[in-house]
């Protein structure tokens, strides 16, 4: 057992914009709201995730990956990183558009790896004798990328949704990528203070997996267990970080293990049995289950999180708030941040502005607005 | 008297101070003291147990260290030379009270503990919430629930656990070894504290029936005081296959102590040894063991069972198939866990320590993707609330104590448990010496003692900036080793420190 894993510790600031309506909104708005909060990192890593970014591509998944050095392997050549991950994704799926992903050098991003971005679908035929679902096997498919292929890295895979992440300050990721040419209902942003200066652009925020995406401000303090409870269930933790933890964690309880979001959120950021004891037989009897069966999956520690997922956008903070975050709506659209002058950057005028309680999630769902 | 032994201690009276009141005489249960116009100790006797010291109005005794040197051998310390003599004059095994007390390197002690600096924050226990509550027995590896107008709701009911409020709970002592008024002031403490006690081997009084709600009912090799109302009394039955102090060895009350209660209640004849077999009968394999777990379950609706082990080399294997047989507890002993009698140098030299042996079941359970299944109880050297947060972040649900527990009632530690003259009226069943534990003075030092710990386990918990035991638990990343070896270092699952 390799117990001399070091981890990645950050800090941070994030933003998030979602219009459960569906209106499409520029990358220019997010980019100018979590530019506010500069000082919130250090230039070590900026990073963005979009929903409804390629609706000609709907039904693709898209992978975006970066070939570039990864930490603990070898470095090779990129372009036979990018040779064998295309072979690979020949073999293993069906790839209708593989291209560059388009990006403006300017000065403040000095260097970049290679990027491309593959929309693909499962081969017919590919699930036959399996029990795997489509989500399965497209998971299955990074997995082994990010492990196997030696500088090559997925850092999104979902579908009508991309990461676009880098080492910088968010504003100078957003612009280096020209996220002003995409529109989105649903944006996510992520500026990081990373303790150690890694350096590696994989290593930026938002983590996804498939539809969903974290962008997390915090140190989970418990960390060590829940990348013990994920271990149990066949997870692999490679980048060592609170993000990661907090995305393979929804996976497992949402994804895998089918419990409501809600309940999910209420296993990461648990009721206090103070609480608990005090609610009516059959939610107590229910709160207390979550407690017995997932507190090794509870996130202790300060957090903000914006998990996105495709279907809408949650935030939630720690159980006792020991991290900002802010909502807001205007409209059909709803705000969340780590500072409100992040909001009022862009939505100067909001209709209701709140900061929510620890840890009770802000859920919002497109085409029903705040749940 | 045997010529050969020189006295252990000098029993020293300042003659001056001295009222001759003859209190010492009525406290010492030993022999230790005679009158003649004046105090006369025979030092030949005195355990140390410093009862007398205690009970001096006049703070005229003293108690050191005999004086008398022998010939220094690094190879023959005293106390082997003394072994070897008594067994020249008796013929008998060794036998001795008490935990392991060789120089054996305490893990625990060089384990250190994390804290909070800047990047996150610490929690303040006595102005935020600190969860300590834990529920021990077996977990699904997943929820059905569903939501229902915005509440969770169950689809499906949890199997029975034991709650407790606070992580550490009471170490099974039988009805025989220790008195009744210690099981009574474990049994007042544990429900006044939210915790459990374990009966032991020795039945359940039926006075003690109304603390059920508390207990963990035993079911040894002797089967001593098994019966159906007995199962269903508490709120889990464990099976004793063995005991952290004696690995493999059986038990064995003598009669002289098997007076009118402790006959009713273990269900034997007045002053008949109770004799527990070292292996129970009817389990030579862990097949056996399956079904005793079921016909227990069977017969008590289902309530948790734990299986209590002495931790021995293979100790993760075996835990491993407790668990698949169906116990929703393992409770690991160390070698370092008492006993009110063993003999010596099984007590010495059998075993492994609980810290290892934790740190190898807790990972061979989740390697087997069956942790959730079972919890883990600690126990065999528990010594404080610092060894009990180790112990819960190397990987155990809860900690049991038996010693600390012992020592809260009065103990002093003088490991003469066997001779049944304990003279703090702990482990004896003599009625002039079991009347001096008032139980309710016992629950109340208890009680003071689970107090403490909790806070000082809430202080660490604040200082690792999480607030409930379960972020803790199993999360070895909080602990750092200080001179342990590297293969050691990885058994554990531990960094060293500066890593």
């Amino acid at each position: 057992m390799d117990h001399w894993w070091q981890k990645d510790i950050s800090g941070c600031g994030l933003s998030g914009i979602i219009n459960w309506d569906g209106k499409r909104i520029s990358g220019a708005v997010i980019k100018k709201s979590v530019a506010l909060m500069h000082d919130r990192g250090n230039g070590q890593g900026g990073g963005f995730a979009a929903y409804g970014i390629y609706p000609e591509h709907k039904d693709h998944y898209a992978l975006h990956i970066m070939f570039t050095e990864e930490p603990g392997k070898p470095t090779r050549d990129f372009d036979d990183a990018m040779k064998e991950t295309e072979a690979y994704l020949d073999r293993a799926l069906a790839v209708d558009l593989a291209e560059d992903i388009p990006v403006r050098v300017t000065e403040k991003v000095p260097s970049h790896p290679l990027l491309r971005r593959y929309f693909v679908k499962v081969k017919q035929g590919s699930l036959k004798g399996t029990n795997m679902t489509e989500d399965d096997y497209i998971v299955s498919a990074v997995m082994h990328i990010n492990d196997k292929i030696d500088n090559a890295f997925v850092f999104s895979s979902g579908r009508n949704m991309g990461a676009f992440k880098g080492v910088g300050f968010p504003e100078d990721i957003a612009d280096f990528f020209m996220l002003e040419n995409y529109e989105g209902h649903t944006w996510t942003a992520h500026n990081r203070f990373p303790t150690n200066t890694q350096g590696w652009w994989g290593g930026a925020h938002p983590f996804t997996l498939l539809d969903w995406s974290i962008v997390h401000n915090g140190e989970i303090s418990s960390y060590g267990i829940n990348k013990r409870y994920l271990e149990m269930f066949g997870y692999k933790l490679a980048l060592l970080t609170d993000t990661e933890v907090v995305t393979y964690m929804f996976d497992l309880l949402v994804r895998r293990q089918g419990l409501p979001i809600s309940a999910a959120c209420m296993a990461v950021a648990a009721p206090f049995w103070k609480d608990i004891d005090r609610m009516e037989e059959s939610e107590r009897e229910a709160c207390e289950a979550i407690r017995m069966v997932y507190g090794p999956a509870l996130l202790n520690g300060p957090f903000a999180i914006l998990f996105g997922h495709g279907k809408g956008l949650i935030g939630m903070n720690d159980r006792i708030k020991l991290r900002p975050f802010i909502a807001a709506t205007k409209g059909k659209t709803v705000y969340m941040a780590s500072e409100e002058s992040a909001i009022r950057e862009i939505c100067p005028e909001p209709k209701e502005v709140w900061a929510p309680r620890a840890g009770h999630p802000v859920v919002v769902e497109m085409g029903k607005g705040i749940v | 008297m045997n010529r050969t032994m020189p006295p252990e201690f000098r029993v020293k009276i300042d003659q001056e101070k001295c009222r001759k009141c003859k209190r010492c005489l009525m406290s010492c249960s030993f022999g230790v003291y005679s009158f003649a116009d004046r105090v006369i100790p025979d030092s030949n006797k005195c355990v140390a147990c410093n009862r007398c010291v205690v009970m001096c109005p006049e703070d005229a005794i003293t108690i050191h260290e005999s004086p008398n040197v022998y010939k220094d051998h690094p190879n023959w310390p005293l106390s082997i030379r003394k072994n070897v003599w008594k067994q020249a004059e008796t013929g008998g095994v060794l036998l001795t009270g008490m935990g392991n007390d060789r120089p054996y390197p305490i893990i625990f002690d060089h384990l250190v503990v994390d804290a909070c600096q800047v990047t996150n924050p610490s929690i303040d226990p006595l102005r935020e919430p600190m969860e300590l509550r834990t529920f021990l027995g077996r977990k699904p590896d997943k929820l059905e629930m569903e939501m229902v107008g915005g509440k969770p709701r169950l689809k499906e009911k949890l199997p029975q656990n034991i709650k407790l409020e606070i992580p550490v709970i009471f170490a099974p002592m039988s009805f025989g070894a220790i008195s009744l008024n210690a099981h009574k002031s474990l049994a007042m403490a544990a429900k006044e504290s939210g915790t459990v006690y374990g009966t032991g081997e020795g039945g359940l009084h039926e006075e003690l029936y109304d603390y059920g709600p508390w207990t963990i009912v035993q079911c040894a090799s002797g089967r001593f005081g098994v019966h159906s109302e007995y199962l269903n009394a508490g709120v889990a039955v464990e099976i004793k296959i063995g005991q952290g102090a004696k690995p493999g060895i059986g038990g064995h009350l003598p009669g002289e102590k098997i007076g009118a209660e402790i006959s009713r209640t273990r269900m034997i004849p007045v002053g008949t040894d109770a004799l527990s077999p070292a292996p129970h009968h009817d389990i030579y394999s862990i097949e056996d063991l399956r079904q005793l777990i079921y016909a227990i379950k069977e017969a008590t609706g289902y309530k948790p069972v734990s299986v209590k082990i002495a931790c021995v080399h293979n100790v993760a294997a075996i835990a491993t198939g407790i668990v698949r047989a169906g116990a929703d507890i393992v409770y690991l002993d160390g070698f370092k866990g008492g006993t009110g009698a063993a003999p010596t140098q099984i007590r010495d030299h059998v075993g492994i320590p609980i810290e290892l042996a934790l740190a190898a079941v807790d990972d061979r359970l989740r390697q087997e993707g069956i942790r959730n299944q079972a919890s883990i109880v600690a126990a065999g050297g528990i010594r404080s609330s610092a060894d009990a947060v180790k112990a819960i972040a190397l990987g155990a649900d809860a900690c049991a104590i038996g010693t600390a527990a012992l020592l809260a009632m009065g103990c002093s530690l003088c490991q003469k448990c066997y001779t049944g003259n304990c003279a703090w009226g702990i482990c004896t069943q003599k009625p002039e010496l079991t009347r001096r534990l008032d139980p309710e003075w016992g629950a109340m030092r208890l009680n003071n003692l689970l107090r403490a710990w909790g806070h000082e386990i809430k202080e660490f918990l604040g200082a690792l900036g999480v607030n409930s035991v379960e972020s803790l638990r199993g999360s070895r990343e909080r602990l750092r080793g200080v001179g342990l070896d590297a293969q050691t270092l990885d058994i554990l699952g531990v960094k060293p420190a500066g890593r």
